[in-house]
């Protein structure tokens, strides 16, 4: 694997997703308006990405493309070695079935099942048994152990979000990608949900991308990808809290003025 | 409030549509039937007018005057009055313009293969009476001429375009048991009653038909009153010259009494239809309810906001109820349309299947359209009631939660305490039906069953559980999206329940139906056939007597093993009026089997008789008793009785020798003759008596098939004609099943798509859908089979009181073709929100409320 521009020369594993000059452009003419503009990026394995940026900047638009929920106007992305540009419908969803982990901001649990049969949920679909072992672990984790077989009527959101943390993690995904995995929760249940993914990542090798509007939860991340009219406009590693919202901020103002 | 309302229905538009769909067919039924009764009655009646236009004054028999019952037999020894004299001294009268003699009666017409033409009551044969210019007022010839004498006839023109027959060929015919070769002469238009009905008339000239058809007198002479006179008039002047025993009516007052006989057919029709329509309907209303429902639970915090800035509970109320009235009223002009429509293409159809309604303008009576309207507005509202008062409970404070009111789950106690009550009311009701028997336990059997599916109908979410658990097996190869359709199904008992009884109560009806018709059938064929050893039947085809030539000739014919005739008089032992039917007694115990209590037909010669139990029990009679036995002469015979059988509804009475009956007989004639074959039945066996019989279209030759394919074609007939019927309702519950998983669907879109997300593809989602859909239809088929069954068995133990060869037949094809067909209901219903579904975005998922 090379590394591109923007990758960091000290880390030189492969990179579990890639977009390359990934353009989305809503609308013609006049109306058009562009949410990605020819954006290039690694995510590679092994490690926990967060995007941010402000409303608007593109930064879930992103994510949904590199993750095959969302079509791109051009360009290409990249899942380990498949291109989803060409996948058609059907092989899409098997991509994220079999390779990708979702964790949502509205946990999206289906009420009727128990905690134990959501997080094997993406298994039974695809009709394969769970690696008991894995799955132990993961549930042993999130410490879920004693609430197998609650319904999420009966989990609290934290609870529940670390139910959907556990469902992505299930299947051994080659990356995971949560949309706003906190948005939902208050602080001590959201930080709990950021130290799992954080410790999925360090522990047990995931690779990890979310996107995210709090600084403090891009502080969990190994490296930030700052977005704004959808492009990329900057880059940290091992960031804090404070400074991302330095960050943020100067943008913010740059925004003002500009 | 009203603003509100209409903006919601425009907002709902699609969600509304199967509610509107249900409601307009359940209104269609409705103005259609009233349309279409209204249409062909009047045709009808026009028609019928027309058929009197040359009758001013009809003279006819007295059948007011009490006389002896036994029909054709007297009439023949009864001096003829409606004589040529009679006619010729009516001309006379002053402000008689022309005179008609008629006659008419059963004539059996061969099309070009030798078959009867037409049903036998319809066959009809009548005198041609021309009038001074030598034409006759009634017909109007197209083709050819009048028959003018014997070896002529004239046939209606739908007959003979149906058979094919021409003017100058030779049809083949047959009035009293002699078939003859008649030459067509011409071919006729008529408002004749009979062929207005869909019969067919065959012309004689007036000689002939009084000859052929066995006629000494007129049947009726009409009078046709001079210009000037009056009907009243000419009736007074009639009446002064009137025989005995006959009267004189104007031709507007048979007019009237025919257009009252059409008009109580008509609505005896209409009410029957009105009957089924109102089972659509009241299908309908569950799916309106459902509707009406998941719209309020879906508005819980716009309705609760409306609360929270001051609009009353009533107000609440009526902004539903105002969304229901609009929805009716949409519904129900779409309907009165669609019902118009439905009343057109009705009377092409039943043309185009080989009826014979007549033209008339079409008959939309303002009244149709009101009650339309009415229905379909009413129907609505009061569905749409319930969830109405249910939306006035929201509390104000629901507007201010943050998170989305999930539809409350509300105890299920006090519904299912109901729906037990009820339903143990229904059984004991029906169960005492059953113990009291008869006609006296049917008004507790009717109301048994009512209760019963209306407790069934409130239980139906209590049942939904162990149903579907039943069912679970099944959907196990199907993997996870079974187990997701199984969940799904359970989610909201309430509405799966509705949606399901729905289908149940077409298919209760259904199947009591189809198990009381088949046993029935069954039932009539073990009467019919059960006792008869004989290998065929033969009797007139308009069931009149046969001549006792035709068994002497079929005694006669080599291939014959034994014969018997079957002739009928009626007698009294004491008081017991009983029939005698007068057999060959050295025959019939090879073409008769009677179940004998004591006794046998052995030995039934001279004087000597079986009796059944009945009439032995009445009178204490048994074996070896001479009984005394007073026959319509008034004479008597003394018959010592020589067995006792057990009767049914077709074999009853006395039988003896017949030297015993013919005595007494006012002129000898037989009901059937019995046949027995030396090879038994086959073709050959049965050409070779139709050849005996000189090739006769009125005789009808009926092997044990034959007797069972006509009782069973009959009531397939009105099986079937209840199928079509109680289909409306049917189908308005598959768009209930529509209806309801097009509502899951919206509802769970964010499920959905979040299992899109995660890796289910487009043809699993629509999967689970079709499975949530299977699961709910067959629910539907299985408690309404269940009950139909049930019901069935509850009708039939009535039935089995008085037909005592019932017994109850659980047709197990038809159930299972009942099954199939709901589960495939089950996957057509889910086409379209299963498509929808696997549309879905899976973004839809991530994007947060």
């Amino acid at each position: 694997m090379t590394t591109t521009p923007t990758a960091t020369a000290h880390r030189t594993t492969a990179v579990a997703a890639r977009a390359t000059e990934l353009s989305k452009v809503y609308g013609q003419g006049e109306t058009q308006v562009v949410a990605l503009d020819r954006v290039t990026v690694d995510f590679r394995q092994g490690e926990f990405t967060a995007i941010m940026g402000p409303s608007g900047s593109g930064k879930s638009t992103l994510m949904h493309c590199v993750a095959g929920l969302d079509s791109f106007s051009s360009g290409s992305v990249r899942i380990g070695e498949t291109e989803l540009g060409t996948l058609k419908d059907k092989q899409l969803t098997q991509l994220r079935r079999d390779k990708i982990g979702f964790i949502f901001q509205a946990f999206n649990l289906l009420p009727t099942l128990t905690a134990a049969e959501n997080i094997t949920l993406p298994m039974d679909i695809a009709g394969r048994k769970p690696d008991k072992e894995w799955l132990n672990t993961v549930i042993e984790m999130v410490g879920l152990s004693g609430r197998l077989k609650h319904r999420p009527t009966e989990l609290s959101g934290g609870q529940q979000q670390r139910v959907a943390v556990a469902r992505a993690l299930a299947s051994r995904p080659e990356i995971m990608f949560g949309d706003e995995p906190t948005g939902n929760l208050d602080s001590r249940s959201g930080a709990e949900v950021l130290g799992f993914l954080r410790n999925s990542v360090r522990e047990l090798g995931q690779t990890v991308v979310m996107v995210t509007h709090d600084p403090v939860a891009a502080s969990y991340a190994d490296r930030v990808i700052f977005l704004a009219d959808g492009r990329i406009v900057d880059e940290m590693l091992h960031p804090t809290a404070d400074g991302v919202l330095d960050r943020m901020k100067e943008f913010d103002s740059k925004g003002r003025t500009s | 409030m009203f603003r509100t309302a209409l903006r919601n229905v425009l907002a709902h538009k699609a969600r509304l549509l199967m509610t509107v769909l249900a409601v307009m067919l359940g209104v269609a039924f409705v103005s259609g039937t009233l349309v279409f009764s209204d249409t062909v009655g009047n045709a009808f009646k026009n028609k019928s007018a027309k058929s009197f236009d040359h009758v001013s004054v009809a003279i006819q028999p007295d059948h007011s005057r009490p006389s002896d019952s036994s029909g054709s037999a007297q009439d023949a020894k009864k001096k003829p009055v409606l004589t040529d004299a009679l006619l010729k001294k009516v001309q006379d009268l002053p402000g008689a313009a022309s005179v008609i003699g008629d006659v008419s009666g059963f004539t059996a017409l061969a099309d070009k293969n030798g078959k009867l033409v037409g049903q036998d009551w319809g066959t009809t044969g009548a005198n041609h009476f021309p009038g001074p210019d030598g034409k006759d007022v009634r017909y109007d010839f197209t083709e050819g001429s009048a028959p003018k004498r014997a070896g002529e006839i004239a046939l209606d023109s739908r007959t003979a375009e149906r058979t094919g027959y021409k003017v100058g060929e030779s049809a083949r015919l047959s009035t009293d048991g002699r078939v003859t070769q008649q030459t067509i002469s011409g071919i006729f238009d008529t408002s004749n009653g009979s062929v207005v009905a869909g019969g067919s008339l065959v012309l004689f000239d007036n000689a002939t038909a009084a000859k052929a058809l066995g006629k000494t007198e007129y049947d009726e002479i009409d009078v046709k009153a001079a210009a000037g006179t009056s009907q009243q008039a000419l009736r007074s002047a009639v009446e002064k010259i009137l025989p005995k025993d006959t009267v004189a009516v104007t031709g507007d007052s048979l007019a009237a009494d025919q257009d009252a006989m059409i008009t109580q057919q008509t609505s005896t029709m209409s009410q029957v239809l009105l009957y089924f329509a109102g089972i659509s309907l009241f299908v309908g209303i569950f799916i309106i309810a459902n509707t009406f429902t998941m719209l309020v639970a879906q508005r819980t915090k716009e309705l609760a906001l409306l609360r929270a800035i001051g609009a009353s509970r009533r107000q609440v109320t009526r902004s539903v109820l105002i969304e229901a009235l609009l929805v009716g009223l949409i519904a129900a002009v779409a309907g009165f349309v669609l019902g118009i429509g439905i009343a057109i293409g009705l009377r092409s159809a039943i043309n185009g299947l080989g009826g014979s309604l007549p033209d008339g303008p079409l008959v939309i009576a303002p009244m149709t359209g009101f009650v339309a309207l009415i229905i379909g507005v009413v129907v609505t509202m009061l569905a749409a009631w319930l969830p109405g008062r249910r939306a006035a409970k929201i509390p104000p404070v629901a507007a201010m939660n943050s998170v989305h009111a999930s539809p409350t789950v509300r105890g299920l106690v006090v519904r299912n305490t109901i729906g037990s009550v009820v339903a143990a009311l229904g059984a004991g009701s029906l169960f005492m039906g059953v113990a009291t028997g008869g006609s006296d336990g049917m008004p507790f059997m009717a109301l048994g069953a009512a209760l019963i599916l209306i407790g069934a109908i409130v239980l139906t979410p209590l049942l939904s559980r162990p149903f579907i658990a039943a069912v679970t097996p099944l959907l196990k190869p199907f993997g996870v999206t079974g187990k997701l359709a199984r969940q799904n199904s359970l989610r909201n008992p309430r509405r799966t329940a509705s949606t399901a009884s729905a289908l149940m109560i077409g298919l209760t009806l259904i199947t009591s139906m189809t198990v009381v018709a088949l046993s029935m059938q069954n039932a009539i064929n073990k009467m019919a056939t059960a006792s008869l050893k004989a290998d065929y039947t033969v009797s007139m085809a308009n069931y009149q007597p046969l001549s006792p030539a035709v068994h002497k000739k079929l005694a006669a014919l080599p291939e014959v093993a034994a014969s018997s005739p079957m002739r009928t008089a009626y007698g009294e032992i004491g008081g017991v009026f009983s029939s005698v039917n007068g057999v060959d007694g050295k025959r019939v115990g090879d073409l008769l089997s009677l179940d004998f209590t004591s006794g046998s037909l052995d030995g039934l010669t001279g004087n000597t008789t079986v009796v059944d139990t009945t009439t032995a029990e009445k009178e204490g009679l048994k074996r070896g008793d001479t009984a005394s036995v007073k026959f319509d002469d008034g004479k008597s015979v003394r018959l010592k009785i020589i067995g006792i059988y057990e009767p049914n509804e077709m074999i009853n009475g006395l039988f003896t020798p017949t030297a015993v009956v013919d005595p007494h007989l006012e002129k000898i004639t037989d009901q059937q003759v019995l046949v027995k074959m030396k090879g038994g039945t086959s073709d050959r066996a049965e050409a070779s008596i139709v050849k005996a019989l000189g090739d006769n279209p009125a005789i009808k030759i009926q092997d044990k098939q034959a007797i069972s394919d006509e009782v069973g074609g009959a009531i397939n007939l009105m099986l079937n004609m209840l199928y079509g019927l109680l289909g409306m309702a049917v189908l308005i519950a598959v768009l209930g099943v529509v209806n309801t998983l097009a509502m899951s669907v919206f509802e769970r879109k964010h499920e959905i798509g979040m299992l899109r997300a995660i890796g289910l593809d487009r043809s699993k989602v629509k999967q689970m859908v079709r499975l949530e859909s299977v699961v709910i239809s067959l629910f539907g088929a299985v408690l309404g089979v269940g009950l139909g069954i049930f019901l069935g068995w509850a009708a039939g133990s009535g039935i089995a009181d008085s037909v005592k060869t019932y017994s109850m037949q659980i047709p197990a094809g038809r159930i299972a073709v009942f099954m199939v067909a709901a589960a495939l209901v089950g996957v057509l219903a889910a086409m379209w929100p299963a498509r929808s579904a696997a549309r879905l975005n899976p973004l839809a998922a991530i994007k947060a409320e």
